[in-house]
């Protein structure tokens, strides 16, 4: 069983987020990157199937700021092979040019399965997961909490909002987009990457020219202004009440 | 002329009494021996190397002074008095029989006055002895106090020695009754008993009979005693003192060892008994049962599943059962339940706060917290903890705060003070203040943090901040157990530091305080001092720099921080300012070096809350509001500022009992 | 090629999701920009009488028992083929676990832009633009929707479902179904757990303080709760009082949580709990203190006494559900 995990760097969102002086993308100056929440899972439901039935993981990262320490966490959890996307990976590249790299990486290795991050807060173009089962013209399912392997399928637990759990059959190879793992990631002790520091090795693959068609240009990006307080509702119970129902109802949650 | 007679009365039925007597005496010390050196074999081959034996002349004064006078024991009355009186008997009895081996084989000199005194001196200690037996035998039958183990085992040892004494009391007083000497009020605890052998109107040659039948009892018994002394409760008179000779010197309480390494240099983990050092497994060995460290954790009054005690005793317990076979088959050895996560469970470990009662509790020195974040490493190594634990150390590692937001931010509390604070990293201070994650980024403690640069700056100190430079000092990720982490921090600190120019270092934190004065790098500070606020203003206070124009006059009870108090002393600074801010001051009854804990410390604060039946926080705050007519609580920590407040929430205390940060009393009094 | 604005109709298990009438507000908008049609697309097995106020000029029926259920990649295939042949100019889905996999899937298949994340859309001079809200809503990004065709995955938050409500059933067209696939099966459907919930996976909290007086008090914030279709949590001085259990503990000694919907009752917001629920998409706070830091967090707030409001929201609430 050979499982590939591409993940993906994010803006941290505990950091300002400082738009450039072009007016339509963060500055790449100000930002800094962690790996997205979603993949780190998806790293852990790789590790967690490979200790259960054995297996080959593979991680595959774009070579921004902070690539290393991912990777390198990573085989300290139990990675195998570690590969690192070399060039042309400003913050321009959307997720159609990345799906795109990262399929042509992937396709060699033959995995059996692919996992990644469900999403992540930077989709603009869309979630890598069903991109990258396009370029493979492999079969994707996302939302999943939840993987079992046997005889060549993966059965797995795909969420609806509410609570409601479908189980699917997937015959593989696939692509899955992971919401959560079995269970949390697992920390890493810092001796632990020191160790995956000394003994694994990153490799570097360069890919062709980006090609970015199939997301959207931005001709503006802007902070959106935020209430300093809350909106005060007024009135009788019953008025509020009545505003209340119609914010659920904006909100979708009713 | 009154003097010792060897033998007194013993027959020669059955040969040369000395012929008897000694060579009873001397398979049973044969047995002791050998058994002594199977016990001791156990930890001594099975630890890991280790150095204590260096300092002689510290350990022996730690041998008189723990083992002999029993400091430890004695701070306690009842059980202290208790102790010493069955204690120093011994002692006595020992000495009397090394003194009257002396007088027999060697030089003779129990004669007249001499032994008249000597013979008092056993009797007095005897009569001390039936004292503290009466106590022992009140408190562990009658009061029978939780923290005891209420085991046979005990009552066979203190039957045991009760009939030695007993018996030897009876020889003498059997002896006197015969002799019926004019000096027998010498001997008043035997003299009084022979009344009774006197009153039977037996015979003189039947009170032989009974003298002989006693003397050969009492000497079976001390036999017996050495026979099964080490494995009965009595091996303590050994392991105790010799865990108090080996005690650390090496470093101070604030000091944790570094990580073990492997001959290969890699970080060691303890997996099985075999990765604790002989040091720590004759901890467990030592271990009297007295359970006054139970009694101090505040992890086990607020019912977690941590008792220092049962600690030790689990250690122990494996040690005996799995012990022989891991010396035998090394790593091969076979079912043996392992060390972290079954012989102590990780919910123990997880539950200490390292405030450090229950090694300054300990009456043989016991190291309980060394040992437990020894263990702990082992669990974040292997990434069990809960998961805001979890979290907290993933934010240390990637912003250097527990709170998880930018080390940007760090300084936004600085924001508008006229001068501005300044920045010690580009200008030289002669105080460098190490604000510490809880100052910094608590929202509820930024009002506390600006009234202390008020302060600062109203007092015309040169001092000077390092903003986004300062990483969390990592007192407690150590004692969390994420030794490389906490390497990280002090090396990311370490490097700010050493690019900038100050006289002293000043911090609200005990926790940061105490990791930077024990733990950094000696060539960090360069002979340069750590101070905690309070021991800055104490000194200001003195050289007259600090007036305060307003007397507070309320009537404030103060609870002294583990990290500073227990740890590194300072209990007088804080209560010299509070007086001098015109307050009245009165103590809680666990104060100075025994005052308890917050419950945050080792971090606590950072894990998920436990089921309790009282948080230590809440019979903290409860402590202090039973104190009539106190209106605050004062403390120096800001840990204990967002423990307290929360807990006198709880409590309901709140409007009765006010937490407040001795830095807000000097604020309002200057 | 069309300036058609298509609506992939949303629904699990017999229920139209809401965000389909906001897709449907959203494609009116545009529709009235491009000037097309806006067409609701129906996927689904014995679907006839569903999606009847879906606020579309056409509904298009494509049933089928291979759609059944959502099976990603034969609801895919059914849509490619349909997209491909009537080839619209914004085609809109919900960026839900449902609607943005088919997006994905389909930009690819078809080779068509792909906009996700979008909260809302506008016409500019001819233009049509969407807005995406970025990076958890701290950043958003504009832009030109791409020519000539493009897929739309949407998020809440910018238009009322209301807006995409209409009252009389709009036309049907049935359409043959092109339904493919096979690698993915549907196993079976597991229901929620009756046992104790996660409140960190829930999506609507309730969520009660010291307000709340006493534990009998609590049986009127769990009917709202119900109401809602959400959970009951708490702040700790509830649970303290062992009116909840600790699982429904929200602070720092709790959980952390992030529903959709937090709502605060009698919380002041102390930031022991405040720092936990940060990452909710919205909280609405009633607390009679008007000071209450929760209302510097919360985006809408009210004053009322909560033994007031609770009642009469319930009620509202339960109207509306019918």
């Amino acid at each position: 069983m050979h499982i590939v995990v591409p993940v993906k760097l994010v803006p941290d969102l505990v950091e300002e987020l400082v738009i450039d002086a072009s007016g339509c993308a963060l500055d790449p100056d100000t930002l800094r990157l962690q790996l997205n929440e979603f993949d780190g899972h998806a790293i852990e439901q790789a590790i967690l199937l490979k200790e259960r039935g054995g297996g080959q993981v593979t991680v595959i990262a774009p070579d921004l700021e902070g690539v290393d320490d991912v990777l390198y966490t990573a085989a300290a959890k139990g990675a195998d092979r570690l590969i690192k996307l070399c060039d042309h990976f400003g913050q321009a590249v959307n997720n159609h040019a990345m799906a795109r790299a990262v399929a042509e990486v992937i396709k060699p290795l033959q995995p059996d399965l692919v996992l990644t991050g469900v999403q992540s807060h930077s989709d603009l173009d869309g979630s890598i997961g069903p991109l990258l089962a396009g370029y493979l013209a492999m079969p994707y399912v996302g939302y999943i909490a939840g993987v079992t392997l046997s005889d060549g399928r993966a059965t797995v637990r795909k969420e609806y909002p509410g609570g409601l759990v479908a189980e699917l059959e997937v015959t593989l190879p696939a692509v899955l987009g992971i919401q959560a793992a079995d269970q949390p990631p697992r920390y890493v002790a810092f001796s632990r990457i020191r160790q995956a520091m000394k003994s694994a090795t990153i490799e570097e693959q360069t890919v062709a020219a980006l090609d970015t068609s199939g997301g959207p240009a931005v001709a503006r990006m802007y902070k959106p202004e935020v209430a300093a307080r809350a909106t005060m509702l007024d009135g009788k119970p019953d008025e509020v009440a009545d505003q209340l129902v119609a914010l659920f109802r904006e909100l979708g949650v009713l | 002329m009154p003097e010792r007679v060897d033998f007194w009365g013993i027959p020669h039925t059955w040969g040369p009494p000395e012929l008897y007597a000694y060579g009873i005496m001397g398979l049973a010390s044969l047995v002791l021996l050998f058994r002594l050196y199977q016990a001791v074999s156990l930890w001594w081959r099975l630890g890991r190397a280790e150095k204590r034996w260096d300092q002689l002349h510290i350990r022996i004064w730690r041998l008189i002074q723990y083992a002999i006078v029993q400091v430890r024991v004695l701070s306690q009355r009842y059980p202290g008095i208790m102790h010493v009186a069955l204690a120093w008997a011994f002692f006595v009895f020992l000495w009397g029989t090394i003194l009257a081996t002396i007088h027999s084989h060697f030089i003779g000199f129990l004669y007249g006055h001499t032994y008249l005194v000597y013979k008092l001196a056993l009797d007095v200690f005897t009569a001390i002895f039936i004292g503290g037996a009466i106590l022992a035998a009140y408190r562990r039958y009658v009061l029978r106090p939780r923290r005891l183990t209420l085991a046979p085992r005990f009552t066979y040892s203190l039957v045991l020695i009760v009939v030695i004494v007993l018996g030897g009391l009876s020889v003498e007083s059997t002896r006197l009754a015969v002799e019926r000497p004019e000096w027998a009020w010498w001997m008043p605890a035997g003299w009084l008993v022979a009344q009774l052998w006197l009153a039977t109107g037996a015979s003189d040659a039947t009170l032989l009979d009974w003298h002989f039948g006693l003397w050969f009892f009492h000497l079976l018994s001390v036999a017996l005693l050495f026979v099964t002394l080490p494995q009965s409760t009595m091996l303590h008179v050994i392991t105790g003192p010799l865990n108090v000779f080996f005690s650390k010197l090496d470093r101070p309480m604030g000091r944790l060892a570094p990580q073990p390494q492997t001959a290969s240099g890699e970080p060691l983990f303890v997996t099985s008994l075999r990765d604790l050092t002989w040091k720590q497994l004759l901890d467990s060995e030592a271990c009297t049962e007295c359970g006054r460290c139970q009694d101090a954790c505040p992890a086990f009054a607020a019912g977690t599943p941590l008792s220092p005690k049962e600690l030790m005793l689990n250690i122990r317990t494996a040690l005996r059962r799995d012990g022989p076979q891991l010396l035998q088959r090394g790593n091969g050895a076979n079912g043996v339940p392992a060390l972290v996560g079954e012989v102590v469970q990780d919910a123990v470990l997880w539950s200490c706060t390292t405030c450090g009662a229950c090694v300054r509790e300990c009456p043989v020195l016991i190291e309980h917290i060394d040992t437990m974040v020894d263990m702990r490493r082992q669990l974040v190594n292997e990434g069990r903890m809960d998961s805001m634990l979890q979290e907290a150390l993933a934010n240390l590692g990637r912003y250097g705060n527990s709170f998880g937001q930018s080390e940007r931010v760090r300084g936004r509390w600085a924001q508008g003070f006229d001068p501005p604070i300044k920045d010690a990293r580009k200008e030289s201070v002669e105080y460098l203040w190490f604000v510490g994650d809880y100052a910094s980024y608590s929202a509820t403690l930024s009002d506390i943090t600006r009234k202390t640069a008020e302060v600062f700056q109203k007092l015309g100190l040169d001092f000077g901040i390092l903003y986004e430079g300062e990483r969390n000092a990592g007192n407690d990720v150590r004692r969390v157990g994420e030794e490389g982490l906490y390497e990280m921090l002090v090396h990311r600190n370490t490097a700010v530091l050493s690019r900038c120019s100050f006289k002293a270092i000043v911090t609200t934190d005990p926790h940061s305080y105490n990791t930077l004065k024990n733990e950094y790098p000696p060539e960090v500070l360069d002979g340069r001092p750590v101070l905690h606020y309070t021991e800055l203003l104490d000194q200001l206070l003195m050289t007259g720099a600090l007036k305060f124009s307003h007397r507070l006059g309320y009537t404030v009870t103060y609870s002294d921080p583990c990290y500073l108090g227990r740890y590194n002393g300072v209990y007088d600074a804080p209560r010299r300012l509070i007086l001098a801010t015109g307050c009245q001051l009165v103590e809680m009854p666990r104060c100075g070096d025994r005052a308890a804990c917050c419950g945050a410390g080792g971090g606590r604060i950072w894990m998920e809350e436990q089921a309790v039946q009282e948080r230590p926080s809440e019979a903290r705050i409860r402590e202090a509001a039973a104190l009539e007519g106190v209106q605050a609580l004062v403390v120096t920590c800001p840990k204990d500022v967002t423990m307290y407040r929360d807990a006198v929430k709880t409590t309901g205390y709140e409007p009765r009992l006010a937490v407040k940060e001795l830095m807000e009393l000097v604020h309002a009094a200057l | 090629m069309s300036q058609d604005i298509y609506v992939v109709i949303e629904h699990l298990r017999g229920q139209v999701a809401d965000i389909s009438y906001v897709l449907c507000a959203a494609a009116r908008q545009l529709a009235a920009a491009s000037g097309g049609q806006v067409v609701g697309v129906l996927l689904g097995h014995n679907v006839q009488g569903l999606a009847q106020d879906v606020a579309v000029d056409r509904l298009l029926v494509m049933d089928d028992p291979q759609l059944a259920d959502f099976i990603p990649d034969r609801y895919q295939q059914a849509l490619a083929g349909l997209l491909s042949a009537q080839a619209p100019r914004v085609t809109l889905f919900g960026d839900t676990s449902i609607g943005a996999e088919l997006a994905g899937g389909l930009s690819v298949q078809l080779g068509w832009p792909l906009v996700s994340y979008c909260r809302s859309v506008r016409a500019d001079d001819g233009r049509l633009l969407y807005i995406s809200q970025l990076c958890g809503g701290k950043v958003m990004a504009e832009g030109e929707i791409p020519a000539p065709h493009a897929l739309l995955a949407m998020v809440p938050g910018g238009f009322q479902a209301e807006q995409g409500k209409r009252t009389s059933p709009p036309p049907v067209e049935t359409v043959a179904s092109a339904a493919v696939g096979g690698r993915i099966t549907l196993k079976q459907y597991i229901e929620p757990e009756s046992g104790d919930v996660d409140i960190s996976k829930e999506a609507i909290l309730v969520s009660v303080g010291r307000g709340i007086q006493n534990a009998d008090n609590i049986e009127m914030v769990q009917e709202l709760a119900a109401a809602l279709g959400g959970v009951v949590s708490a702040s700790r001085p509830v649970v303290d009082q062992g009116w909840l259990p600790t699982t429904r503990l929200v602070g720092k000694s709790g959980k952390r949580v992030k529903p959709r919907l937090y709502l605060a009752l009698g919380i002041s917001g102390a930031p022991e709990h405040a720092e936990a629920i940060t990452d909710s998409q919205t909280i609405i706070a009633v607390n009679t203190d008007a000071s209450a830091p929760i209302f510097d967090i919360a985006r809408y707030g009210t004053t009322l006494d909560l033994f007031d409001l609770v009642p009469a929201l319930t009620e509202k609430v339960r109207q509306a559900k019918q």
